[in-house]
């Protein structure tokens, strides 16, 4: 993963006003000051407080400092995978692979003065995995691995799984499994929906919704020095122009999900030093769905010759000047474990550098397949401009250049999903994002249409599904990453089911009295707040 | 006057009742599913017995009618019932947003209508001059620009030259009202110039008109003074239409200021109506539409009360 690079992304004109000297954060993390209230933006705003019920950032950035989880990713970790313990402080896994044995911190005590124990992490995880009959929770099919959940004394917590799985402890750092305390589950399990009380750095203090979400110091935090800030207050704005004049006006010194380019310039131009930006591949792609059920799209070569029409590179250097994209990228975010290697990238359908054989091949296929010259056909585009609208746009173009007839259609962003799901289009834009950077996680969705809620293709792959299998019971790293790249050769180069256009690209820019937080590609990872810092 | 009072309140009833069964069944008609946008949304991991067990707690399981049968008998009540997006009562969602919007609704009418009533007076009595191609354009351009363009205008330049921006979130006016008004003033006169524009012609045209009139001409003629005759005898009889069409500015602010809302990160009702539409959230959105309905409804009742006093001549039948 590189470090910012700001003079390739920034106009001679922005940097000779600006006369900016970026410091990186890793630079910046100098002795860490007590005091402040840190002011956040936040684009979303979640529906209940219950973080095993609902899947959105809206929910995360604001509540995700009131609680703890069992594991979490190392908050100075780039690339969102180094699993580090939170209220576990060590753990050990057993030679089959199949028992995980957390020892949980002591002295940890909940906001309400009581002790966080083992059987406050079984009646979280209980209720994330085994939910009641009347209960809700969303990642409940990610934990079907799980047999069966132990507190065999109130310092040890032990999951037993069905089979060697990867990415569980990745999962047990899922920034979503917040600990509940056990009691009050037990007396009613929904009061965490409307209620908020963790084991975290920062104690609830008020939520006006639609407008704002208060939180003040856990002078009693297990880790002790931590938090060094006196509070946050979390602002909902849905206005990206609102969020830029918020933080350019300093009445918010930073929006944690990201901002587009060119919002980044007119900070960087507005604020010269007192801004710095961090930049990271984002754990979220521009991906294309094709409805194989619609001809000529259920022939595999009119899919290759729709992702070999794409000139990548180009685009990477075009496109990351207007949208949030930049990374050309395989299944997984270049810079972390599991991505693909460019020697191997290169090799997969689209990505060779030489552009004009690739468009060659292309029609070569569409004439094999006997598809006309000016064939036509729909493009359904998700209805918000950031990045949906600019890569639709050269997706057209692109398409063009092989001699295919695209239209694009823009569907309102709430009913695009619905659409894809019914599968009321023919070829569109689609989008994955992770809360977490785990090929479980990423691949997920392209198994088949039997198994997976959001396989747009509609189309089975007993092949795909195997491969998931086999990358997700893979405990050997090296093991796995084959099976990673066979899944990835199957999907976007074989049968090319769906493709990938770009990586996303994540551009926080922030006031630079902001110290102790690094991006990661995930914006649902390192928002626990503990280490934030605010310099004079 | 009382029976005309009464008849109008009953009238009232059935025209809430068609805005209910029209937004009812018209909510229903969108496609989109509030619980596949909340729990599966784009998880790979979403499973149809939990989908279907949010359906079932959300009400959305039973026939459409029952679904409408429960409803009404809830308002019957004054009950609303909960978000189905929040879960919260829908009374705290509206309540909250609902003190902002009035707020700005009646900033930005006294702002119109002080601007308005003199400018069109002036514009009228001074017809064809200089006076009245000023306030001709500064009217004009009014109508010309949209309220959340001229927020835009007003954000940037507060960046730009002060290096400050109103603060970003609501304090009632009796918490601190000086951190209020500060929050407010800028949409309120952002969304009062366009609505002043609208009345300053109104006032402007039905001065005109007034002015021609045989009685101003004959309390003229019998040596009036000037101010009287415009106080007492003109303005007044203007106001008719310029009173309908404040009154109706009024109500379309309640709920309507969508983007000026998003511009200056109003927490107000225009909002959320487009949130609860885009969420699929039905039993929200068909809260604020009735409140809206019932708004509009209101205003005009109460328009036509003023009409009375205005204008002695009307009579209530």
């Amino acid at each position: 993963m590189t470090d910012i690079s700001v003079t390739r992304r920034l106009s001679i004109p922005a940097l000779l006003l600006a006369g900016l000297v970026f410091t990186g954060p890793a630079a910046a993390q100098d002795k860490p000051r007590y005091g402040g209230e840190l002011l956040f933006a936040v684009p979303s705003e979640m529906p209940s407080y219950d973080g095993h019920r609902e899947g959105t950032f809206g929910m995360v950035h604001p509540l995700a400092p009131h609680y703890n989880t069992l594991l979490k990713t190392d908050p100075n970790d780039r690339t969102g995978t180094k699993i580090v313990g939170d209220l576990a402080e060590s753990w050990t896994i057993a030679p089959d692979g199949r028992v995980y044995t957390l020892k949980l911190r002591r002295g940890v005590k909940f906001h309400d003065g009581a002790e966080m124990t083992s059987r406050d992490v079984k009646a979280s995880y209980d209720k994330i995995v085994f939910p009641p009959p009347n209960v809700g929770s969303m990642r409940k099919g990610q934990y079907t691995n799980v047999e069966a959940i132990e507190a065999p004394d109130a310092s040890t917590i032990v999951f037993r799984l069905k089979w060697p799985q990867a990415s569980f402890l990745a999962s047990l750092a899922s920034p979503y499994n917040w600990i509940y305390k056990a009691d009050v589950l037990a007396r009613d399990v929904r009061w965490y929906e409307k209620n908020v009380m963790g084991t975290g750095p920062f104690t609830f203090v008020e939520h006006v919704k639609g407008s704002h979400w208060v939180g003040k110091k856990n002078s009693n935090y297990w880790d002790k020095g931590k938090p060094y800030l006196d509070g946050y207050r979390a602002i909902f704005m849905k206005d990206s122009a609102a969020q830029v004049a918020a933080v350019r006006a300093e009445r918010a010194h930073i929006q944690f999900r990201g901002f587009a380019p060119a919002e980044r310039d007119s900070l960087v131009a507005a604020l010269g030093r007192k801004i710095t930006v961090q930049e990271s591949p984002w754990d979220c792609a521009a991906w294309v769905a094709i409805n194989q059920d619609k001809k000529p799209f259920d022939d595999k070569r009119v899919r290759r010759a729709l992702t070999l029409a794409l000139d990548r590179r180009q685009a990477s250097v075009a496109l990351s000047k207007i949208a949030v994209v930049k990374e050309v990228a395989g299944v997984q975010v270049p810079g972390t474990p599991y991505a693909t290697p460019p020697d191997e990238l290169e090799k997969l359908a689209g990505y060779g550098r030489d552009i004009k054989k690739s468009r060659a091949e292309a029609r070569r296929l569409l004439r094999e397949v006997g598809v006309p010259d000016r064939f036509a056909f729909t493009f359904t585009n998700r209805g918000l401009p950031m990045p949906y609208e600019p890569i639709g746009i050269w997706l057209i173009d692109q398409w063009r250049q092989i001699g295919l007839n695209a239209t694009m259609v823009t569907i309102e962003a709430s009913q695009h999903v619905n659409e894809l799901r019914a599968g009321n289009f023919t070829v569109s834009s689609d989008a994955q994002c992770g809360y977490a950077v785990e090929p479980d996680l990423d691949l997920a969705k392209f198994q088949s249409k039997e198994i997976s809620h959001n396989n747009y293709g509609r189309y089975t792959d007993k092949v795909l599904d195997d491969l998931y299998q086999k990358q997700n019971r893979a405990t050997d790293p090296e093991e796995r990453k084959r099976y990673v790249r066979e899944f990835e050769r199957r999907l976007l180069d074989e049968e090319v089911h769906t493709f990938i256009t770009l990586q996303w690209h994540r551009i926080v820019p922030h006031s630079a009295k902001v110290r102790g937080w690094t991006i990661t590609p995930s914006h649902y990872l390192n928002q626990q707040l503990d280490a934030v810092w605010l310099a004079e | 006057m009382w029976k005309y009072v009464l008849k109008r309140v009953l009238l009232m009833i059935p025209t809430l009742l068609g805005v209910a069964v029209l937004i009812f069944f018209l909510m229903r008609v969108v496609p989109g599913d509030i619980v596949e946008l909340r729990f599966a949304g784009e998880s790979a991991f979403a499973q149809k017995e939990n989908l279907d067990k949010e359906r079932a707690r959300l009400g959305l399981d039973q026939p459409m009618w029952l679904q409408f049968v429960t409803w009404m008998w809830g308002i019957a009540r004054f009950d609303f019932g909960t978000s189905m997006w929040t879960g919260a009562p829908i009374i705290e969602e509206i309540k909250l947003r609902a003190a902002l919007s009035f707020q700005l609704a009646v900033m930005a009418t006294l702002i119109a209508v002080v601007l308005a009533i003199p400018l069109g007076v002036v514009a009228a009595l001074k017809q064809d001059t200089w006076v009245d191609y000023v306030v001709r354009v500064f009217s004009i351009a009014g109508l010309a620009t949209p309220s959340f363009w001229l927020g835009i205008v007003f954000i940037l330049m507060l960046l730009i030259v002060f290096k400050w921006l109103p603060p970003m979130v609501y304090t009632p006016f009796w918490v601190n009202p000086w951190q209020n008004m500060l929050q407010l003033i800028w949409p309120a006169l952002a969304v009062g110039y366009r609505y002043s524009a609208v009345a300053t012609r109104m006032t402007r045209s039905a001065m005109l008109e007034v002015l021609r009139e045989d009685y101003i001409r004959t309390a003229r003629a019998k040596g009036l003074w000037q101010k009287l005759i415009l106080s007492r005898h003109a303005l007044k009889n203007a106001m008719l239409p310029v009173l309908t069409v404040v009154a109706l500015e009024f109500a379309f602010l309640m709920g309507g200021l969508v983007v000026t809302e998003q511009v200056f990160n109003l927490n107000g009702l225009g909002m959320l109506f487009v949130e609860s539409v885009a969420r699929r959230d039905y039993t929200l959105t068909q809260a604020l539409v009735m409140l809206v309905a019932l708004v509009f409804i209101l205003v005009n009742f109460t328009v036509d009360l003023m009409y009375a006093w205005l204008d002695p001549r009307i009579r209530f039948r």
